[in-house]
């Protein structure tokens, strides 16, 4: 029986609401069936669409015939990428890391010249119903020249590989990872190699003679897909002026809007998009599928055109993650301090450039203080679907093999592996292995509050049991972001802001006005404007949200109380210096008979000089990366390697909590994401490119019922950088659970398993090898 | 001076230099000297056609990534990175 220990927070600075766990405001609309989520949509005139796909993984398209679909009653539209100019192949920065080569990107909405994955979008049709458009997609004939696949990066990496885009130019420019397009007069040969990145620090081959004890390691990842509970769905409707209007399940409403403006050819002022609530996103969502495919039908048959996802259409057809393969070599004295390190990380892209390889390499060694490293990320295309983001992208592959590798050069030294991690870790001030310092982060805070849990001073007793422990690092994202304060006569305030809610963040600003507004966070009521309804915020991703647009809020609550003080002292008739705002009371400073609290003055406000809004747009700089170290122990099966997790623990530095729930939250489903991927999850995809279990059936994600509860601690180290002293939570807690549970298996059984996932079949096989059967 | 360091792949064009020292206020500033200096290395990071860093160019001042690019401040004692931007999830 395992004990519970209850989740703990170690704060550091105490606040009256920030810190505290309200209810969150759209928690019984969701519990109840009544939030209103993509598909629920329901308009006048409203028709279905449906999309063909590719059957092959790599083929070009001759023709395609939709006569017969036409022909059918109650079928009102079809369309394919004839129906829209081809975008310039020039990638764009649409803001905070979105960049896009749109070509690639409308190429992968709907299919050009090329299939170039099973599953890709061929054509779309638009009927009275749902059947009716599958039905009309059966009559629609496409003439495919079948070509060989690429499956593997290895395949696609040798010579006389079948190449997917003749166009594709290979770079090792540090801009341009989203692939870049050759000019039309350069006639060289075609790759699959989109991109190449190297980073050096030091002297690599000084720090490895000075090495008593070298590992080497090489770790293979399967794709695996964010499993997010709701498909992608898409709804447009083209308006009387000529706008479009799109109702879209999505983590970034103004990336929908900008986009769509940019493939559709229209200014983004007639773009309006509107968030619906989403059910689950974790990177995937930044991006669009069914929207442009939406309009496109939507303006052919001249009535509105929902697009949703089966959950078939989202694993063959929706960006999974990466398949990786990871070689690290470390250097390490005999007192265990690292003095060299060097990886070589391969990631697969899918059929459009773009693997989160980049991150991969800014994170496997930045949790680390090594002097001399040397880096070098591969971005290979192949015939498989576009890889998405997936919570901390690049990193936990990443760290599987760095954590691992760790935990090897540990048991060779003797060394306790959090003391190992103590005497290495990074600081502020630390050169990471691409070039820049470490800012002030809390590692040692999170390492020191591990090893002094009870969870690792447990005895672990029982045969087949095993302990394991990793640590991640993810650097955290920020960017643009918008809010508004709007105060109502009865003392309440409207807030409206611009990030789609993906974990409880509207909470979070409702807890950041109020603090500062010194007003129950009850009377704060938050809600997430559309693209015409708030200023431009950039995508909810990259463990931002709170922070950048936490910002917002908290500026945009100053600029009420700045107003409420320059309102007062017009009604008092003194000078704005002589009035102070204190937790929610507007007071002179040195006559106690002048007093006025926040909700007087919001009824006095139209009779004072108008409605008083709050606003404000920001940028915030100093996002600061956070790190994590993860606690498990397992039970293995000595007969037929299934591993059951036993006790789980998260330990992770968040900066500032504002709703500890929530980020328990975040730091718990994270984990048992990391644990399915440790496991479980993975693509099963044939030698012809097709996904042979692409249902949730067979894709096997962890369930509550098959975990122990994850306990966390929270571990507040204020970021300087904003001022509640947030860092952003939701993805780091991935990264480390892969590399914990193998080095957990590593001590139930002995044996090291080097690739993803570690199913019960790939553990016994490793067991089997290792005695000689 | 600004202590720039240069992105591997670009090293070749600053003899093998990978940090440089480089004058300027601003990262705009520091990206034209640095041209002058070792011709060829502007093209690499920024976009003649936007007036701005090439996309997926983030540029880290002090430890930083900015928000920014060309307008961030660079103090006389500065840091600068180029390195590629990172996409989040």
């Amino acid at each position: 029986m395992v004990d519970y220990q209850p989740n703990a927070v170690l704060s550091t600075q105490e606040f009256k609401v920030v810190g505290s766990r309200p209810i969150r405001h759209d928690g019984a609309d969701k519990v109840t069936g009544r939030a209103q989520y993509g598909a629920d949509i329901q308009l006048q005139g409203l028709l279905h669409g449906k999309i063909l796909r590719s059957p092959h993984a790599h083929a070009k398209i001759k023709s395609i015939d939709a006569s017969k679909a036409l022909e059918m009653p109650g079928v009102h539209a079809v369309v394919t990428s004839a129906d829209w100019e081809q975008p310039s192949g020039k990638i764009e920065d649409l803001a905070e890391g979105s960049i896009h080569n749109l070509r690639f990107l409308s190429n992968n909405v709907l299919a050009y010249d090329k299939a170039l994955y099973k599953g890709h979008a061929i054509a779309g049709v638009a009927a009275d119903n749902p059947h009716l458009a599958e039905q009309a997609l059966m009559t629609i004939k496409v003439d495919y020249e079948v070509l060989p696949p690429v499956v593997t990066f290895r395949d696609a990496l040798k010579g006389d590989a079948p190449i997917l885009h003749e166009r594709l130019q290979s770079l090792s420019n540090p801009g341009l990872r989203a692939g870049g397009y050759k000019s039309d007069d350069d006639t060289s040969k075609g790759t699959n190699l989109a991109n190449q990145f190297e980073f050096k620090l030091g002297d690599i081959e000084k720090g490895f003679q000075e090495a008593d004890l070298i590992i080497e390691k090489e770790t293979n990842t399967s794709a695996v897909h964010q499993g997010y509970i709701e498909p992608h769905t898409g709804t447009a409707r083209w308006n009387t002026d000529g706008s479009l209007t799109v109702w879209s399940s999505t983590q970034g409403h103004f990336n929908v809007r900008d986009l769509m403006s940019r493939m559709l050819g229209l200014p983004v002022s007639k773009i309006k998009v509107i968030p619906m609530e989403i059910g689950g996103g974790f990177g995937a969502k930044g991006i669009i599928y069914s929207e442009p495919v939406a309009a496109l039908l939507a303006k052919k048959a001249n009535r509105p055109v929902k697009v949703t996802m089966s959950r078939t259409e989202v694993f063959e057809a929706s960006g999974p993650t990466s398949g990786t393969n990871v070689r690290v070599k470390l250097g390490a004295t005999n007192d265990g301090k690292l003095v060299a390190a060097e990886a070589h990380l391969t990631f697969e892209a899918g059929a459009f450039p773009g693997s989160p390889v980049p991150g991969g390499c800014n994170c496997i060694f930045s949790a680390y203080d090594i002097p001399n490293t040397y880096l070098e990320g591969i971005d290979v295309v192949i015939n498989k679907p576009k890889s998405a983001a997936y919570r901390a992208p690049g990193a936990p592959a990443a760290a599987f093999c760095m954590e691992t590798a760790i935990d090897e050069l540990c048991e060779k030294l003797g060394m306790d592996p959090l003391e190992f991690r103590l005497l290495n870790s990074a600081k502020e001030g630390t050169r990471r292995a691409t070039g820049p310092l470490m800012p002030y982060v809390g590692f040692v805070e999170t390492l020191t509050a591990a090893k002094e849990h009870a969870h690792y001073s447990t005895p672990l007793e029982g045969p087949n049991r095993g302990r394991g422990v990793a640590s991640g690092f993810w650097g955290n994202g920020t960017g643009p972001a918008s809010a508004m304060a709007i105060v109502n006569n009865d003392g309440t305030v409207n807030l409206v802001e611009g990030s789609a809610d993906l974990s409880g963040t509207r909470v979070a600003f409702a807890q950041q006005a109020a603090e500062v507004l010194g007003i129950a966070v009850e009377d704060v009521i938050p809600s997430v404007g559309d693209t015409e309804s708030v200023g431009f915020t950039s995508n909810s991703g990259g463990s931002g949200a709170t922070f950048k647009t936490g910002w917002a809020t908290y500026e945009a609550a100053q600029d009420v109380k700045r107003q409420m003080i320059a309102r007062i002292a017009k009604v008092w008739e003194v000078s704005e210096g002589d009035v102070e705002y204190v937790d929610g009371v507007l007071q002179h400073k040195s006559d106690p008979e002048l007093k006025m609290t926040f909700q007087q003055v919001a009824a006095r406000q139209n009779a004072t000089g108008g409605p008083i809004t709050g606003q404000a747009g920001v940028n915030p700089g100093g996002a600061g990366p956070c790190l994590a170290t993860h606690i498990v122990d397992v039970e293995v099966d000595p007969e037929t390697g299934k591993v059951t997790v036993l006790r789980y623990t998260a330990v992770q530095d968040v900066g500032k909590a504002i709703h500890p729930g929530y980020v328990e939250g975040q730091i718990q489903g994270g984990a048992v994401q990391g644990i399915g991927w440790g496991l479980n999850e993975e693509y099963f995809t044939s030698d012809q490119g097709v996904m042979m279990n692409s249902t949730f059936l067979d894709y096997r994600m962890p369930t509550s019922l098959d975990l122990p509860m994850i306990d966390t601690v929270i571990v507040e180290v204020a970021n300087p950088a904003h001022p509640f002293g947030i860092r952003g939570v939701g993805e780091v807690p991935i990264v480390p659970p892969m590399a914990a549970l193998s080095n957990a298996i590593h001590g139930a059984t002995g044996v090291r398993v080097n690739q993803l996932p570690m199913t019960p079949g790939a553990i016994m096989e490793a067991v089997w090898d290792k005695n000689g059967k | 001076m600004a202590d720039v360091w240069i992105p591997t792949g670009m090293q070749i064009l600053t003899d093998g230099n990978q940090r440089v020292q480089v004058v300027g206020r601003t990262v705009r500033q520091i990206i034209n000297n640095l041209e002058t200096q070792y011709p060829g290395t502007k093209s690499r990071i920024y976009d003649e056609e936007e007036d701005d860093l090439l996309p997926g160019v983030a540029v880290i001042v002090d430890g930083e990534a900015s928000q920014l690019g060309l307008l961030e401040r660079v103090e006389e004692e500065s840091e600068v990175h180029f390195l590629p931007a990172i996409g989040g999830g």
